[in-house]
């Protein structure tokens, strides 16, 4: 009779071991590898997950010696009828779609570029890569500095280009530009991820594709709308759930920037939450918070995974 | 025989010392008076036989760090010295040991104490007798100014000039925006200067902190009628909004460019480094400013907040109390006593720190004894603070929403701020069950 895996490794363990394993069956045996994950995924993820639900449902303020009470939908209605929760909703969206549009036309321009393997190609790869490697708190620093009315090389070079005071803007101190000022940094820090996912996608078409193409006499302007666009498609669409979901959940960088001002014009949905749930210690207010982006997030990315997958099959 | 007999004596006590001495940890901000509280704590640490550690965590953090170690019944700290907003949480959540028992086994008077300074720094709830901190570092916020600017012959002139009145101190709200406006954008030494450094920080308490200075000497007010929590009327008074409205036109024509997120650290850095001719900033950074080697000394002078309908200052500062989860409260408490003693209070002002005992403030020479001493005391019998209830986070970082949108990001009226910060406050206390 053949040896199993099994065999091998009971015969590999001390002898009263090695009979309890004989004795089990290959389900038994998959449990007991799997069984440790799951007890940690249920006790880390799953059970928080839960709780986080119930509390949600109650007045618990996690820094006060008193019972919570149960309050029912009531940390609900207060959210969605919160004038200042739809504008910090409102700052994320204006982040998110800014970012994800000149990150995926920059990464993707970029990644076309190398990809046409000019001498010193490598070399650029590395360097655009670098800001990626960063630590985002170090960006938000390094910015900051870069962003300062009076000594910031930003404002220098605008006023360079355009002729105006460096003096006379501040881009993370004016309500009409902090927005922007974020953006910026965040399309320098990440447009490198989207390059190299595009990179990717690009290398990933075969060159008889182009070939066939060119007997064909399809132009390149052709070749790109009908053959690079559509196979780079699925990496694209990859890139823009990992920075949609990376972007979603933005902290650092913009507490980094911009503390969440002038105003509250950069707060974004995560900082809005820490502070309720951190700071003025509301838990089961921020509960509830935080159960209404679980829910939004979860289910766009349900949809987006199954549009990406649409695109994938074709 | 007498020298033996006390050689015997002082063998026993230090004996008994050193059979209970215990290592007591300390936590407080990260600031300079912490560092001159350091060189004090030497003599408790050779009195008692008992050694110190400290935990100081730089202000940023201060509150998140603190609040978070009590929240979670922390043993890191036996001795907290806890913003004065937290006595009420510190309080009512337990955190912090009822002082009233040993305050009376040691005969240690509260009377002996300033006033607003054990109103403010050590009960709960507001106005009883009941102690949970011993007044530790009075504070309240002040201004200083570049004197050797004001002095200048040539902008003397000018400002007579412009204003037909001497430059001298401002004594009035009105006269501090005169004057930063008068400085704005002046050429001084063939640097560009600008008017006054004030708070404008957003994430902690930095505006509120500034905004209250010219708030409360307009005539704002919590509540109607004290402990009623009614905000209606108080709050949002036309006082109110014209303290408010001041404050923006403050920020808007007299300070430095960018400067849309400034607390502490970013005052001193403007003043320091020559860009204002005045800044706004707690008295416990005076003694280190007045003996700066650049912007000290002969070349600053310091001044009361100005009043404008009312003399008010906002209160800084800070009480000591004994951590509830330490177990080594004993110690503890012989820290508190010894620390209560007058002449421990005047080496702490020699030092650094702010003593609020009657026995240094009303001491002969106090006001002579340093250039800010006068505007100190000035200032602490005219301090108001922030709320001190448990949600005391919740109903400041509201505050500090409300202002900053208003000040800083121009958004609304004074008056909408005010009326949307009382919207805020009702809800919280209506969590409290206060409402």
């Amino acid at each position: 009779m053949a040896e199993t895996p099994i065999d091998r490794v009971a015969r590999a363990t001390p002898p009263d071991v090695a009979r309890r394993i004989r004795g089990l069956s290959d389900r038994a045996i998959a449990w007991l590898f799997v069984g440790p994950s799951i007890v940690l995924l249920l006790a880390i993820n799953i059970f928080p997950l839960i709780w986080t639900v119930r509390l949600s449902f109650t007045n618990f303020r996690a820094n006060r010696n008193r019972e919570a009470e149960w309050v029912g939908l009531r940390n609900y209605e207060r959210i969605l009828t919160d004038e200042d929760i739809w504008l910090t909703m409102q700052a994320t969206a204006h982040f998110l779609f800014w970012t994800i549009v000149l990150q995926v036309l920059i990464g993707f321009a970029l990644a076309y570029l190398i990809n046409k393997n000019f001498k010193g190609s490598a070399f650029w790869t590395t360097v655009i890569v670098l800001p990626m490697m960063l630590s985002p708190a170090v960006v938000g620093n390094f910015w900051t500095f870069l962003y300062q009315p009076q000594i910031g090389l930003f404002n220098y070079a605008v006023a360079f280009f355009t002729g105006a005071d460096p003096s006379s803007f501040s881009m993370i101190g004016s309500v009409d530009l902090a927005p922007w000022s974020i953006v910026i940094v965040d399309t320098w820090m990440w447009t490198p991820f989207v390059m190299l996912i595009c990179l990717a996608g690009l290398r990933s078409i075969p060159d008889s594709i182009y070939e066939a193409a060119e007997c064909d006499r399809a132009s390149k302007w052709r070749q790109f709308w009908t053959i690079t666009v559509p196979m780079v498609l699925p990496f694209l669409m990859l890139a823009v759930l990992f920075r949609g979901i990376e972007n979603f959940k933005m902290f650092d960088l913009v507490v980094q920037l911009t503390g969440g001002g002038p105003g509250s014009v950069t707060e974004l949905t995560s900082i809005n939450l820490k502070r309720e749930a951190f700071e003025k210690w509301r838990t089961g207010y921020a509960s509830a918070y935080a159960v209404i982006l679980f829910v939004t997030v979860f289910g766009l990315a349900s949809i987006y995974v199954k549009a990406l997958n649409k695109v994938k099959d074709r | 025989m007498k020298r033996a007999l006390l050689g015997c004596t002082a063998a026993i006590v230090s004996m008994a010392g050193a059979a209970k001495a215990e290592d007591l940890t300390l936590c407080w901000a990260a600031w300079d008076p912490a560092n001159a509280l350091v060189e004090l704590s030497k003599d408790f640490e050779t009195e008692s036989g008992h050694s110190m550690s400290f935990e100081f965590v730089p202000w940023p953090n201060f509150a998140d760090r603190m609040l978070n170690e009590l929240n979670s019944g922390g043993q890191l700290c036996d001795l907290l010295i806890g913003d004065s907003q937290w006595i009420g949480g510190g309080a009512e959540n337990g955190h912090y040991v009822k002082l009233n028992d040993f305050f009376e086994a040691e005969a240690i008077s509260m009377d002996d104490f300033a006033d607003a300074a054990v109103y403010a720094y050590s009960t709960w709830p507001k106005g009883s007798e009941n102690y949970y901190a011993l007044p530790a570092m009075g504070d309240a916020l002040g201004w200083f100014y570049r004197k050797d600017w004001f002095e200048m012959p040539e902008v003397q002139e000018a400002f007579q000039a412009e204003h037909g009145r001497p430059l001298a101190e401002p004594t009035t709200m009105a006269e501090l925006k005169e004057i930063a406006a008068f400085f704005q954008n002046r050429e001084i030494d063939g640097q560009t200067r600008y008017g006054a450094s004030i708070f404008t920080e957003r994430g902690s308490e930095g505006i509120t902190m500034g905004a209250t200075a010219a708030l409360y000497t307009h005539g704002f007010k919590y509540e109607t009628e004290p402990g009623s929590y009614q905000m209606d009327g108080a709050v949002n008074s036309p006082e109110a909004v014209a303290g408010l409205e001041f404050y923006k036109e403050l920020y808007e024509c007299c300070t430095p460019p960018g400067y849309t997120d400034a607390y502490m650290e970013q005052s001193l850095d403007a003043f320091k480094s020559g860009q204002v001719a005045m800044a706004m900033n707690w008295f416990a950074f005076f003694p280190g400013l007045y003996a700066d080697p650049d912007v000290g000394g002969e070349k600053i002078d310091f001044f009361v907040n100005p009043s404008a309908n009312v003399a008010a200052s906002t209160l800084g500062g800070q009480g000591i109390s004994v951590v509830s989860y330490s177990d080594k409260q004993d110690a503890a408490l012989e820290y508190i006593k010894w620390f209560a003693q007058p002449d421990v209070q005047q080496k702490w002002w020699e030092l650094g720190g702010y003593p609020v005992h009657t026995a240094v403030i009303e001491g002969d020479g106090f006001e002579a004894s340093a250039p800010f001493a006068g505007d100190f005391l000035m200032a602490m019998n005219q301090v108001q603070d922030f709320w001190q209830e448990p949600a005391y986070a919740e109903l400041l970082l509201a505050m500090q929403k409300r202002l900053h949108d208003y000040v800083v990001a121009d958004q609304g009226t004074a008056q909408e701020a005010l009326d949307k910060l009382i919207e805020d406050w009702t809800e919280t206390f209506e969590d409290e069950g206060k409402l």
